[in-house]
């Protein structure tokens, strides 16, 4: 039994391994400057790069962390400091819903609300995307939001601070690290994912890189997607090294974000 | 740092808390707007085929979108049977490696290692799907294909799940990719509710002469089944939903067949790969029937392990989950 369970963890750290190494392997030799700084070329031709790809992520990331994020720490800040017990259930349930959508199904939802009748546009990829974060930045910022002392609280409260000034000079401050970890964390989820893109920001019109969210604009994973369906292997190797970025910045925006954690709650822990 | 004071201190002082409190407000009931806008919507899109086809549509074997031939029609029992067939496995492979792993983790680790193992696995679910896919088309299915199938085909091909002859693409690459995707998760759920049964408890049935394995078998299985349970349908609500990693290794047939070597495709990635190309408004309401009836799913099936979980009062992480 001992054998086969250090079996089963060997096997789970090989598996991320090997998946790691081929990535890398295989796409460093596709990596050069010419594939950052330029845009994908018309189907036929050979060359190219992936810099539209890489706007339109950072693009599409920001639009939805701007639409998520505020939201998700204001739906903590109600649960923590407003909200009934029942009021918070709900919402904590409903939340945990949102979590479980299938991505593909917001990417149809999305579709029948912002690009049937319209077209595909960087604003409704970035709220596709915003819809996924929510509910990773709600549920995290109402975890931490719980976990500020509340002695803190009434303390400023006893010195005669409003509300609205205690939580935003105190509550959130205490509790910043947590609330950047579960932003950063929904921050690297969405900015792997394909699928809600698919049907909302996805057809990139022949006239080339567009950074206009009006527009639809095409993403690395997107990308990847596209490529990986290619037969050429100038097209599988620009794949593996499109994944190989991606890869590179999830990953470390992940680990960054448990290193933050893990301070957060060593200062937590002390100062209690 | 802004000074306010005298008169504008009070009006600001007035007139915030009202308004964070708005705000907050607002916040929570825009999470519960967008979920019932989202089911509506997708319900609201499947209402040409629903109307066309009723409920039958759910065990309707007919997929033919070419509009004029005479098989021209939608149902949904061949993509429900892929979902069902490559989530099932995937998560028997996935539930006993899961449990090993948490267990390794544990209890049997060395104490330095346990942290980083921990995140090492953790970070496997971050790998997004579509990395996870091309990985798939390009190193994992040319292995399944001449090496894996084969051999399980010569040893076990008196079983009909592993009839036929072997190919680099179908539902059992899918099965693959699921337990890959579902194994981080499972197992760190599973850690958190092996850590939640009481020292008090290991150590009394060690004092009583019990072996380690005795211990795990009559005092932490037991004291962990549920939450267990919770984690691998928690599993398997992701591995439901998965689109993109799926589309790209399942080979994208409709049919129901005996063996797992066969290519298929599941709710999820139908509706990734005929959605955009969609010719007809049957065609595009039906796949958002089939999306309809995956979100049905994924709620059910969420909400059931939440409540199961919950009992066991470990907090799920709500970060977890790579990107599909």
């Amino acid at each position: 039994m001992e054998v086969l369970a250090t079996l089963a963890a060997v096997l789970a750290v090989a598996v991320l391994a090997a998946v790691i190494v081929s990535v890398f392997v295989k796409g460093i030799s596709a990596i050069n400057l010419d594939f950052f700084i330029h845009s994908e070329v018309p189907f036929g031709q050979t060359g190219g790069g992936i810099a539209n790809a890489i706007v339109g992520t950072l693009l599409l990331v920001a639009l939805a962390s701007a639409m998520a994020i505020p939201v998700g720490i204001l739906v903590g800040i109600h649960t923590s400091e407003f909200a009934q017990a029942r009021t918070a259930t709900v919402v904590r349930f409903a939340l945990d819903m949102l979590n479980g959508v299938p991505t593909i199904v917001t990417g149809v939802f999305v579709f029948g609300l912002l690009v049937a009748g319209h077209q595909q546009s960087g604003w409704a990829g970035a709220f596709a995307l915003a819809i996924v974060m929510l509910p990773i930045v709600a549920r995290s910022a109402q975890e931490v939001l719980a976990l500020v002392p509340e002695a803190l609280k009434e303390g400023a409260l006893a010195l005669g601070a409003p509300r609205w000034r205690t939580v935003l000079r105190v509550v959130l401050p205490t509790a910043a690290g947590g609330l950047i970890t579960g932003a950063l964390l929904a921050v690297a989820r969405v900015a792997g994912e394909t699928a809600p893109l698919l049907f909302t920001s996805s057809i990139i019109s022949s006239t080339g890189a567009s950074a206009n969210p009006g527009q639809a604009l095409t993403s690395i994973p997107v990308r990847i997607f596209e490529l990986s369906e290619g037969y050429s292997a100038t097209e599988r190797a620009q794949a593996w090294a499109a994944a190989l970025l991606l890869i590179f910045f999830v990953l470390a925006l992940n680990v960054l974000a448990r290193a933050l954690y893990g301070r957060a709650r060593t200062r937590a822990g002390t100062a209690r | 740092m802004l000074r306010l004071t005298g008169a504008h201190r009070k009006l600001a002082d007035r007139l915030g808390d009202p308004v964070l409190r708005a705000l907050a407000w607002s916040a929570s009931a825009i999470a519960i707007v967008v979920l019932g806008a989202l089911a509506y919507k997708v319900f609201a899109l499947a209402g040409e085929s629903f109307s066309r086809y009723g409920l039958g549509f759910i065990g309707g074997e007919n997929w033919n979108p070419s509009q004029g031939t005479s098989g021209y029609g939608f149902g949904a029992a061949d993509f429900l049977f892929g979902t069902a067939v490559t989530s099932f496995f995937a998560l028997l492979i996935a539930a006993p490696l899961s449990v090993a792993i948490a267990l390794f983790l544990t209890e049997l680790a060395p104490r330095g290692t346990r942290r980083p193992v921990a995140t090492l696995v953790e970070l496997l679910a971050a790998i997004p799907s579509v990395v996870l896919g091309l990985w798939g088309i390009v190193v994992l299915s040319p292995v399944i294909g001449n090496t894996i199938e084969p051999a399980l085909g010569s040893v076990l091909g008196w079983i009909p799940l592993f009839s036929g002859a072997p190919a680099p693409f179908g539902l059992f690459t899918a099965i693959v990719i699921l337990t890959i995707m579902t194994v981080p998760i499972v197992s760190s759920i599973t850690r958190e509710v092996f850590s939640t049964v009481p020292t008090e408890l290991r150590e009394g049935a060690l004092a009583l002469g019990a072996t380690r394995w005795e211990m795990v078998r009559m005092v932490m299985l037991p004291y962990a089944r549920s939450g267990m349970v919770g984690a691998v349908i928690l599993g398997l609500g992701r591995a439901l939903g998965e689109a993109i990693a799926v589309t790209m290794v399942i080979g994208h047939t409709a049919g129901i067949h005996a063996s797992l070597f066969a290519t298929g495709d599941t709710l999820a990635s139908r509706i990734a790969s005929e959605y955009q190309g969609a010719a007809t408004s049957l065609q595009i309401s039906s796949l958002a029937y089939l999306a309809a009836i995956l979100l049905v799913l994924a709620l059910i099936v969420n909400a059931a392990a939440r409540l199961i979980v919950r009992r066991t009062t470990v907090r799920l992480p709500a970060g977890l989950g790579g990107s599909s």
